[in-house]
């Protein structure tokens, strides 16, 4: 019983990671069609300048928030430069491009930095809590992932609910013509998209790296089960990301915990398969039907 | 007296010539219908207007501004409001959302409130819908929102394409009401692209016919309305 | 008219031979030619230059499979490498548990990577979107993972050993394996030519360029998808298979992502959609790594951190200026330059030739929201009728 209890509230920790990077993907995905595969990789490439600004000297949180900026950055431009230019192309071209990308950083990563495994710290304690007579698997650390990750949640909900910025952004990405007949400039939004996407991946990457270890590849995995978790979801709903993130954390936690943690990535696949066989729209998808 | 002209107009998708050297101009507080067979370039002719296709040559002039070289973003905020075919209403917002979406950019918002009043008590049938989402609405009431949400805007220029497009009768006479009074009530320059010709003749005061990207007939609607063979000819009715 | 065209024309009346107009026969020609001029290179060359021929043989395999999809079809694999090591996997463990000849072996391991490929492409095909290409790259990445797991059955770190096929006893080991390899890869791009130009083919392409369309003209567009899948990851298991046995040997660090990212870059630069392509990335994935990324490496005197990553990271240029710049690859290129020549020499032509992703460019891809229904509206021309 403490075993499962123990297994479910990493699951929980884990999921609420993997909701944040379902969430970066789909907030691209809305607005563009677009997966970006390289989400990861640009994430791990801004960890590494913040182990860089860390070891500077500076303090943890001068760190974290340098990252999540140079993250912002990193995905504007991503789409200022590669993303831009294949509008109106095969979506299979953005694919090739995005992937083309991932491996890009990954390799000049290794070139930068190698790929011996690296450190980086957590802001709080990693270690388990006594509450009564049980020890339960629940740190401080993974409390700060859980409402980190609900943080950024509610900011992307007052965003998109709350401002008129968010009502463009959302009008852009259901109907970019409609949305420009009302006078809504739609390439910039587009960019600020990218960049919100990449700060959520970037904050899952500071979130797991602690409990990992920082290489060049660190994020390929957690890449994956954002995206299972999102196709879960339903890859246009932000709701979705976060129940999907949540699903696929703990069946993956059980997956780990009973059957062996080598299983995870495939159980992940086996999580994609089933939910397109059972429910293919995911379980938070949009009303409207496809356009044709 | 500003007008919208429109002067040697050229269209191509590639090889095809979707419209050639279209001239014609359109009046403050008057309504002019575009008719035409389906294909004949309508819908291209107001694309051009607010900037979604690029004319191949000729320019498309309102207020003294050349509106051909512009974005879409700027042509709109300059009073060009374009109301496209198939009732373009976000279905995944509510009717609000939809409506404030239309007055973003003209009205600071403590001024919205009572805009968008105005769109309600112009169409009553949205305001009792007004937190529900667009895609639980009517084809009518879709079409009002589509409409009020260009309106919204407070447009000089109002471009509809098809509006009557599967609506009832009814409906369709109604619709073709409000925009009548509208149009003189605010002065506006609109023009309505139809297939339904009886309808949009009822209430135009200057009728252009296309056939195959050509304007063949620019005169008074009444005139249009009245001369049996030019229906037969080109309006099939 | 000028003589240089009257030749040019005189050329095309009277060609000195002519290709067969039947698809199977005019392929056969090709590979007839093809293995006449493979077997005197063979046996001009060394052992470690039959290992090299061999490799780009069973790499043209996989990029073949790889094109078929993508180019002819329309969807995307980003780990056909998982699907080569189901391939090479399958050829261990039938070598480990049987005593069968090669032929066999190699065919069943085609059967399991399809059969694989099944299983992915089959819910991939439920929706439209960047489900199969996420869905394959799971597949690349989690392969490994489930042979660690799985060690004793997998054979571990030092994994499953695939000892070469013997031939005749007057040939040489290395060199019988290339000419197994280079056959394997000769049949499967005849046959691929031959699929091409079948009704299978047509749908192939029917469903890349317009799903709906291809729906209201009777294919059944999700199974025509799952079976282009099929075929293709049963082009990967093969070549997966045939590495197996040029290495001597199957472990997961045999079949890492950095191979489903060289066949990416290897169809990007080879054209994709193109067959005869293949070849160009094949070429590609088998020196760059080895040979050109270390000679530059060197040239530059970059450090070993570098050079160890170069290959990648040309690579994932590769694919992402490859992309936005030149989406037709070399063969593209080479038929665009073949174009302006041939339009410099006929009468009347103008070259008309755009380069794309995808083989032969439709206006489907208008942007900006304009439909396609609006491109051709004049063609929908209704007269108007009196009544």
């Amino acid at each position: 019983m403490q075993f499962f209890l123990n297994i479910t509230l990493g699951g929980i920790a884990t999921g609420m990671i993997v909701a944040a990077v379902a969430l970066g993907l789909v907030l691209i995905f809305r607005a563009t069609n677009i997966v970006n595969f390289a989400q990861g990789a640009m994430a791990m490439m801004t960890t590494y300048i913040a182990y860089a600004v860390l070891h500077q000297g500076s303090g943890y949180w001068l760190a974290f928030v340098a990252a999540l900026a140079t993250g912002l950055l990193f995905g504007a431009l991503t789409q200022v430069v590669l993303i831009r230019p294949l509008q109106g192309k095969s979506p299979l071209n953005a694919i090739i491009v995005t992937f083309g990308f991932l491996i890009f950083l990954e390799g000049v990563a290794g070139a930068i930095w190698g790929s011996q495994t690296r450190t980086y710290p957590a802001p709080f304690s990693e270690a388990g809590q006594k509450i009564g007579n049980t020890q339960i698997a629940f740190s401080p650390f993974d409390v700060f992932v859980v409402l980190a990750v609900l943080a950024l949640m509610i900011l992307m909900l007052v965003l998109f609910r709350g401002t008129d910025l968010g009502l463009r952004m959302r009008a852009v990405a259901f109907a970019p013509e409609t949305a420009r007949l009302l006078g809504v400039r739609v390439r910039p939004l587009l960019t600020l998209g990218w960049a919100l996407s990449a700060a959520a991946g970037v904050l899952a990457a500071l979130l797991v790296v602690p409990t990992s270890s920082l290489t060049p590849n660190f994020m390929d995995v957690i890449l994956i089960y954002g995206f299972t978790a999102a196709v879960v979801g339903g890859l246009d709903s932000p709701v979705g990301a976060l129940v999907g993130g949540l699903a696929t954390g703990l069946s993956l936690a059980y997956v780990g915990g009973y059957l062996g943690g080598s299983l995870e990535p495939m159980a992940a696949l086996a999580l994609v398969i089933v939910s397109l066989m059972i429910r293919p729209e995911g379980l938070f998808a949009r009303p409207a039907p496809r356009r044709v | 007296m500003p007008v919208l002209e429109i002067e040697d107009l050229s269209v191509s998708y590639g090889a095809v010539h979707a419209l050639t050297d279209v001239s014609f101009s359109a009046a403050e507080g008057e309504v002019t219908a575009v008719l035409g067979a389906n294909g004949a370039g309508k819908t291209t002719l107001l694309r051009a207007i607010t900037g979604l296709v690029r004319p191949r040559k000729g320019t498309v002039r309102y207020d003294g501004e050349q509106l051909e070289k512009m974005s879409v973003e700027k042509i709109v905020r300059h009073g060009v409001a374009h109301v496209p075919e198939g009732r373009s209403v976000i279905e995944e917002m509510t009717v609000d959302e939809n409506l404030r979406l239309g007055s973003l950019f003209r009205f600071s918002r403590r001024q919205r409130g009572p805009v968008i009043e105005e769109i309600y008590a112009l169409f009553p049938p949205l305001a009792e819908r007004r937190r529900q989402h667009a895609n639980t609405l009517s084809g009518g009431e879709r079409q009002m929102l589509a409409i009020g949400r260009a309106l919204v805007s407070r447009p000089k220029v109002l471009l509809l394409d098809e509006p009557s497009l599967g609506l009832a009768p009814i409906v369709t006479a109604r619709l073709m009401a409000v925009l009548r009074d509208l149009t003189q009530a605010s002065n506006l320059i609109v023009v309505l692209v139809e297939q339904n010709a009886r309808s949009s003749l009822s209430i135009a005061q200057k009728a252009v016919v296309i056939n195959l990207g050509r304007v063949v007939v620019c005169e008074d609607a009444a005139k249009v309305a009245g001369d049996s063979e030019l229906r037969h000819h080109y309006l099939g009715y | 008219m000028g003589e240089l065209q009257k030749r040019a024309q005189g050329l095309a009346a009277k060609p000195w031979f002519r290709m067969p107009r039947q698809p199977m026969l005019r392929h056969l020609t090709y590979a007839a030619v093809a293995v006449v001029f493979l077997y005197f290179l063979t046996q001009k060359l060394s052992a470690f230059n039959d290992y090299e021929v061999g490799q780009i043989a069973f790499y043209a395999v996989a990029l073949a499979g790889l094109t078929l999809l993508t180019g002819i079809n329309g969807q995307i694999s980003l780990g056909h490498g998982g699907f080569m090591a189901v391939g090479g996997f399958t050829l261990a463990l039938l070598v480990e548990h049987t005593t069968w000849n090669v032929v066999p072996e190699l065919a069943i391991a085609i059967a399991t990577s399809a059969l694989v490929g099944a299983v992915i492409g089959i819910p991939a095909t439920r929706l439209r979107g960047p489900y199969l290409a996420g869905m394959t790259l799971m597949v690349a990445l989690g392969l490994p993972y489930l042979t660690n797991q799985y060690n004793s059955f997998f054979g571990g770190d030092q994994g499953l050993t695939t000892p070469q096929p013997t031939g005749p006893a007057s040939i040489n080991p290395e060199q019988w394996l290339a000419w197994i390899q280079l056959a394997c890869a000769l049949i499967v791009l005849i046959l691929l030519g031959n699929l091409l130009r079948s009704r299978f083919g047509r749908s192939f392409r029917a469903v890349r360029d317009d799903e709906i369309a291809a729906s209201l003209a009777g294919i059944h567009v999700a199974r025509t998808k799952v079976i282009a899948f099929m075929v293709s990851a049963g082009c990967a298991g093969l070549a997966g298979a045939l590495l197996a046995l040029s290495a001597g040997g199957v472990n997961s660090a045999e079949f890492p992502l950095s191979i489903s990212i060289y066949l990416l870059a290897g169809m990007v630069i080879g054209g994709t959609g193109s067959l005869m392509g293949v070849w160009w990335g094949a070429i590609l994935i088998v020196y760059l790594p080895t040979s050109w990324a270390p000679a530059l490496a060197s040239h530059f005197h970059v450090n070993s951190q570098v050079s160890a990553n170069l290959a990648v990271i040309i690579f994932g240029l590769v694919l992402v200026v490859g992309m936005l710049v030149a989406p037709g690859g070399i063969q593209g290129a080479l038929r665009w330059v073949a174009a302006r020549v041939g339009a410099y020499f006929s009468p009347d032509g103008v070259p008309n030739m755009k380069l794309s992703l995808q083989e032969a460019p439709t206006d489907r891809a208008v942007h900006d929201g304009e439909s396609v229904t609006q491109v051709g509206e004049p063609g929908v021309q209704v007269h108007p009728t009196n009544d």
